[in-house]
Formats: structure tokens, C-alpha cells, sequence
């Protein structure tokens, strides 16, 4: 071990043996390009297959140049990272990867957001010399309700096919054929949605270019709106106040909770309200089943199955379908929020404001992109008409009040609607990994103790590594948390169940780093882990500001159930609030 | 092309091929290429059970299938055709030769023919560019080949 001495650019720099170039260079401030290259801090993930060659530097004594993102220093090595010789290989590697990529740059939904165009700027490219016939489409084009795939974008860099099976073990993505006609696909080439996706997204999110995109549904809610036949709702996630402001330009961590209700109503929604209301609704329904779970196992029921995992999160729903179609029974059978919002807004709300079914139009605006698969499952459809219509992300929220002239930063703060915008800080706490389980605890033990709760904040539930355990103590009860952020830790922690590792009462699991604050619908956090810290501690911060602060206590999902449902796990929410999960297994 | 049915007699032979490689991730192109020779090729329904022995992603495993050119996933004919298309015989005409049995059988270079009986493959140099352009025909020879004598050729085998 011990240090090494390099030479970049003429200035000397001390470096742990085994730094890469690439390293070395960033620790004095040298910020050598790079495409395929891509570092996720929090996950302790590189993506560096050396593949594109931006990154390509000079080294004294080597013939041919050196890729910076995957060469070690050595001792007294020295580098020049901007010789003309250097420079101009960069151009021709960009030159040559244009010449097989499409140009059509103007209408490519990743324009303004792709490295690849920004790097073309960068180095002035205003000619490719190499010729291709980049214009002409070699691959099917893939779309799902999700993520759209358009191979003829694809670079090669594969850093998709990183997070698909070294971050999330979901193993959809591999590197197939070879040459010209290589690119990241399924297996056998099949459509996303025949593959073990889980449409997490996550992939989407560090795509370089236009490749992997998401779908939108934007136009549809612009004609929606437009529709005056339609009563046109929208409900927000509760990561998307704590990110949104980054897409104009505000700090990470920057809480807009007020002007995302202002724009959202002067983009012409008929109503505002909010999923952290359903989130207070799922708290009554899980928190329920795993009360009515713990007591049965208390009182010694061996058929009890346990432990009891959360359900929210709809790409962790699509990867336990997939890969563990043995535990389809262990999960809470709890619609996630965004589809409670959808079907009480269907049912009750619909009545309640004397509108068909058919006439009301609900939107989501969600961190996630599962969330647009989610939304359109066949179960939480009525007659063909679904409960929640439209899904778009914070990031196409974000460009929707772009398009429509609204200066975000001067809006003045406003409230949600009711009944259905009233939450309490549980709801707000569902988009942090950690918040589900401890905003089902802050209800739960007050159910079962019969006693109020001295503290609210279980900071033993928190934090941001991958996977946390914790007891806590109903009265005398022991009850065992585990809990997991990313689904390659989900793997690990299910593994550990299958194998009667561990001995957990409940779980909850989120498929995103962070949890839905670090979702691929948000303004991309590049990897940079103090961007997720930021809006980890907004939305702790945000649930400190709530007058109520545990789901039984809101006034309006009371209301509910005196007016419309019961009680938890009645009929009527069997119906309306669970669900049931399908053997998807794949191989 | 994937009409192949895995049968348990065909699942017990690759779970035997995965176990003599201890069901190494690892050792998959050795896997891939017992399994071809056992098989003669390589359909999704194998790919699929040596995913589920080795326990990786079907995505990997088809990434290596396609990577290779060793690796196919049609099955050869009764009687595979290997046109050279090396130097040598590429110049005294090969393409044409390529041509006329894509002609004549109706397939694609890589494919079958519907009644399995020929598959047709290009490759490159059989170290015979004295009688270039060669074709094979099984283990049979064909040198300074025309392409006049090609369907007379093909009539010629049951």
C-alpha cells in the first residue's frame, strides 16, 4: 500500500496506490471528460468497461494513449490530459461514435439532458467525416408502459446493464451481439415487458443519451385539461416536493410543497390533492394486517405468515413476482398509495362530487416510473377504465410548467384541497427508505399498547444504509424491522429469510436508493450522494412541520371510514384497498 | 426457430454439464460449448434451463451466445454447406457460389432449409485456396467449384 506520486498537466499530485488517472486528476481539480465512465458514490458502484475512449490521456514512455477512467497510476508516472494530440483523438472517438448515432438531436426527448450532445458542444463538433448511415434505424423500437427503448441511441457505454444486475440483481439487461449490431438488450431480444424488468427505472437514470427514455403521458393530460367534459385531478408523491425545485435551479434538499400545489392548480387541475393522504390510508390498512399478523402469532397461530413486507413500492412488487413467486403470501396485500388515492377518488370522491366514473380523470405525479406501470395493471382497472389514468414523473412535471410560461420561483405558497390533500408527517415520510415501516410503527403501537406514544421519531428506523435492522418494543412485545433500500439489498435480505437467517416481524423494502426521494423519475442526482441526503433530511423535515403526525389521527381519513369504509380490512376495503400478486417467474 | 421442447431427459443432460463444471458462472462458454456439441445448437429453452443451473440472468447467457460466432442458435441441416469465402476464393467467385445455393434452397446464409436437410454457413479459409472457390458439403470437398453445377450437386444428396 502507501502513496504514489504522479505528474498531471505539470502538477505533482499524491495518490493511493491503485488511484486510477481519471482519480488522480479530479483530486487537483482536472476534469477530464468522460462518457462511459460513471461512479455511484452511495453504492459503491464504477461503471468503467474503458469502452468509449473520451477519456483516453497522455502518458510519458507509452506508445499509444491511455484510458484515465481504467489505468492505474504508478510512481513518478507522468500525464498530460490536454496535448494536442490528446484533443484530437477526443474528437475523432466523438466523431466516430456520431457517425452511428441518430441525428435527429432537435427532437430527441433527452435533449439538453445527454452527455453525449453535451460533449459534442464541448469539443465544437459541427462535421462528422466519418460517414455511417447513422439515419437509417437498425433495431425494433421497445415500448412499455414505463421506459421506452430506441437501441439506434445506444453508445455501448453499459451503464444500464451495471445498475440492472450489479446495483438491482435484476438481470433484464445484458450486452448481446457483437460489432456494429451490439447492443444492451433483454435476452432473446424481447420486449421489455416479456423480460424480468422491473421497470425500477434506474437505468433510465444513468442513460447518457436518448436510449432509454421514459414513457410520458403528458399530451394526455394536456388534452385532458383541455376537455371540459372531464373533471381532471392530480395527486403528488411525497419525494416530488422535495426534489422538484432542483429542476429550477434550487438547491437539493429545497422543500416547494406550496408552489407545486400553486402550479399545479394554475396548470388547471380541478382539484389538488395529495398521495401523502393515501399514504395515511395505507398506514390503516397495513398497519392493520400487521397487527391482525403479530396478534395471531402472539397468541401462538402457527399458520401466521411472517414477517410482514411492505408493499408500496410497485418495482418491488414486479421483482418479488419475478423472483420469488414462492413468497407471494408474505407481502401486505395493501394497494400502494398512489392506487388507494386512485380508487377512493373513483368510488368516494366521485360520488361525493356527483361526477360518473368515467368523467373524472386522475393524474399522479410520482418520483417513480414503475408507478406508470403500476397504474396500468389490468387489477386496478374498472371496467376498462383505470383508477389512477395518468402517471408522469417529477422531471416531466417539471417540464410541463416550463412549457407553460409558469415562473416557478415566484409563485406564491399555496394548500391542497380537501378532503383529500389533508395528511399528516407518516404520509410524508413514505418517499425515505425507512419512513413506511416508521410511520406503520407510530400508529401501530398505539393500536396495540392502547397507550399515546412519548416519542414519534424512531431514529433507529432511519438513515441511509442499504440495509438496516432495528427492535422495537410494543409495551413488552419485542417487534424485529428489518429494512432494505436498492433490490440487490431486497435480494440479500429475502435470501436471508429463504434460509431462515433472519427473524424479522416486518420489512420494508424500497427497489430505489434512499428510497422514492432517489426514484428514476427525479432531476437525476448523477450519483452524487449529498443531493439524497438533501432531500432525505426535507422530508424529515417537512414531517417535523405537520401538525399530526401519525396516520390514525388524520380528521379526513376518520371521516372516511365513518362515512364510507368501516373500519380497516372491512369489506369494502378488501375490495377497494387490496390487492392480490401473480407468479411472474420468468426463466 | 425456438420450436425446440426441453424435455426432463434433455434437462437431466444439461444439469450433468453444468455439475462437471461445478455450475461455475464462470465456466460458462465451456458449458455453451459442451452443450453445442451435445445439442447441435444453442435454442432459448437450453439457454434458459443452463441460466437457471448456473443461476445467472438468461441476459447474460445469450449475450455470450450471440457474442460468439462458434455459438448458433439454429440447428445445422442433414448436410451442413460451409462456402469459403476467404482471399482466395472470395476473388475466383465465392460470392456467387453464395448466391446461387441462397438460390437454390431458398434460405439465408445461417439458415435451414424447412426440411432440415441443409444449412448453409460461410467460412473463412479451409487452407485448400489451390482449388479455390471450395465449398463443403458435410465432410466432403468441393473444389474449383462453378456455379452451374451447384443444383446437380444438391440433387445428387437423399
Amino acid at each position: 500500500m502507501g502513496n504514489i506520486k504522479v505528474k498531471i498537466d505539470n502538477i505533482e499530485v499524491e495518490v493511493k496506490r491503485g488511484s486510477t488517472i481519471y482519480q488522480a486528476a479530479k483530486q487537483v481539480g482536472i476534469d477530464i471528460p468522460v462518457l462511459c465512465y460513471m461512479n455511484l458514490n452511495h453504492m459503491q458502484i464504477e461503471n468503467r468497461p474503458g469502452g468509449c475512449r473520451i477519456c483516453v490521456v497522455e502518458v510519458e514512455g507509452r506508445r499509444n494513449l491511455a484510458p484515465s477512467c481504467s489505468t492505474d497510476c504508478f510512481d513518478g508516472m507522468v500525464v498530460k490530459t490536454k496535448s494536442i494530440r490528446v484533443l484530437n483523438a477526443r474528437k475523432t472517438v466523438l466523431e466516430l461514435i456520431l457517425s452511428d448515432h441518430p441525428p435527429k438531436c432537435l427532437v430527441c426527448s433527452s435533449s439538453g439532458k445527454c452527455d453525449l450532445q453535451e460533449l459534442a458542444q464541448r469539443f465544437g463538433i459541427r462535421e462528422v467525416h466519418m460517414v455511417e448511415n447513422a439515419e437509417v434505424s437498425t433495431y425494433r423500437k421497445d415500448a412499455s408502459p414505463a421506459l421506452n427503448r430506441d437501441m439506434d441511441k445506444c453508445i455501448m457505454c453499459r451503464r444500464c446493464e451495471t445498475v440492472c444486475n450489479d446495483v438491482q440483481t435484476v438481470g433484464a439487461l445484458s450486452a448481446v451481439n457483437r460489432g456494429f449490431m451490439s447492443v444492451v438488450a433483454p435476452a432473446f431480444e424481447q420486449d421489455l415487458v416479456d423480460s424480468p424488468c422491473t421497470f425500477c427505472g434506474q437505468c433510465v437514470a444513468v442513460c447518457p443519451t436518448g436510449a432509454l427514455t421514459p414513457y410520458d403521458d403528458t399530451p394526455m393530460i394536456i388534452r385532458a385539461l383541455a376537455d371540459p367534459t372531464k373533471t381532471v385531478i392530480v395527486q403528488t408523491a411525497p419525494a416530488v416536493r422535495a426534489a422538484l425545485g432542483e429542476e429550477f435551479g434550487m438547491n437539493p434538499g429545497t422543500l416547494v410543497t406550496g408552489k407545486m400545489v400553486s402550479a399545479l392548480r394554475s396548470l388547471g387541475f380541478d382539484k389538488v390533492f395529495d398521495t401523502d393522504f393515501a399514504a395515511d390510508l395505507t398506514i390503516m390498512e397495513e398497519g392493520a394486517e400487521l397487527l391482525d399478523r403479530i396478534t395471531r402469532y402472539v397468541n401462538g397461530d402457527k399458520e401466521v405468515k411472517l414477517p410482514i413486507l411492505t408493499s408500496c413500492c410497485p418495482a418491488w412488487v414486479n421483482f418479488f413476482e419475478v423472483y420469488f413467486p414462492d413468497m407471494l403470501d408474505v407481502p401486505s396485500t395493501a394497494r400502494s398509495p398512489q392506487q388507494m388515492f386512485g380508487s377512493i377518488a373513483k368510488t368516494y370522491y366521485a360520488d361525493l362530487i356527483g361526477v360518473k366514473r368515467e368523467d373524472l380523470v386522475v393524474v399522479s405525479i410520482m418520483p417513480c416510473l414503475a408507478k406508470k406501470f403500476e397504474c396500468q395493471r389490468d387489477e386496478f382497472k374498472v371496467n376498462g377504465n383505470p383508477d389512477v389514468d395518468y402517471s408522469i414523473s417529477t422531471r416531466e412535471l417539471a417540464s410541463l410548467i416550463k412549457a407553460a410560461n409558469i415562473n416557478f420561483d415566484k409563485l406564491e405558497d399555496e394548500e391542497f384541497d380537501l378532503p383529500m390533500g389533508e395528511s399528516t408527517g407518516a404520509g410524508v415520510i413514505f418517499g425515505v427508505t425507512g419512513g413506511v415501516i416508521e410511520a406503520a410503527v407510530r400508529t401501530a403501537y398505539e393500536v396495540f399498547t392502547g397507550n399515546k406514544l412519548n416519542r414519534i421519531n424512531f431514529e433507529e428506523l432511519r438513515g441511509l444504509a442499504g440495509i438496516r435492522t432495528a427492535t422495537i418494543y410494543f409495551g413488552e412485545t419485542p417487534i424485529h424491522i428489518g429494512i432494505a433500500h436498492q433490490l440487490g439489498n431486497a435480494r440479500k435480505l429475502l435470501n436471508g429469510i429463504r434460509e431462515g437467517r433472519y427473524n424479522f416481524h416486518a420489512i420494508e423494502i424500497m427497489a430505489c436508493p434512499g428510497g422514492c426521494i432517489g426514484g428514476a423519475g427525479q432531476p437525476l442526482h448523477h450519483g452524487d450522494s449529498s443531493v439524497i441526503k438533501a432531500r432525505y433530511e426535507a422530508i424529515y423535515k417537512e414531517d417535523t412541520g405537520k401538525a399530526i403526525r401519525k396516520s390514525h389521527e388524520n380528521p379526513y381519513i376518520i371521516k372516511l371510514y365513518e362515512d364510507f369504509l368501516g373500519k380497516p380490512l372491512s369489506e369494502k376495503s378488501h375490495h377497494l384497498l387490496h390487492t392480490h400478486y401473480f407468479d411472474k417467474h420468468k426463466i | 426457430m425456438s420450436t425446440f421442447k426441453l424435455q426432463d431427459c434433455h434437462k437431466q443432460t444439461l444439469k450433468d454439464i453444468c455439475t462437471s463444471f461445478n455450475n461455475n458462472p464462470g465456466e460458462l462458454i465451456s458449458v455453451l460449448h459442451k452443450t453445442q456439441s451435445e445439442f447441435g445448437y444453442l435454442p432459448e429453452a437450453i439457454q434458459r434451463e443452463i441460466a437457471n443451473n448456473l443461476k445467472i440472468s438468461v441476459a447474460k447467457v445469450y449475450g455470450v451466445v450471440t457474442f460468439y460466432s462458434f455459438f448458433t442458435m439454429t440447428p445445422k441441416g442433414k448436410y451442413p454447406i460451409s462456402v469459403c469465402t476467404g482471399t482466395a476464393c472470395y476473388v475466383r467467385g465465392a460470392e456467387k457460389i453464395v448466391d446461387e445455393f441462397k438460390d437454390q434452397l431458398k434460405i439465408k446464409v445461417g439458415g435451414v432449409t424447412e426440411d432440415g436437410k441443409f444449412s448453409l454457413d460461410c467460412l473463412r479459409c479451409v487452407g485448400a485456396c489451390g482449388l479455390a472457390p471450395v465449398v463443403l458439403i458435410g465432410e466432403k470437398v468441393y473444389g474449383r467449384l462453378e456455379a452451374h453445377q451447384i443444383k446437380g450437386i444438391l440433387e445428387s444428396y437423399e
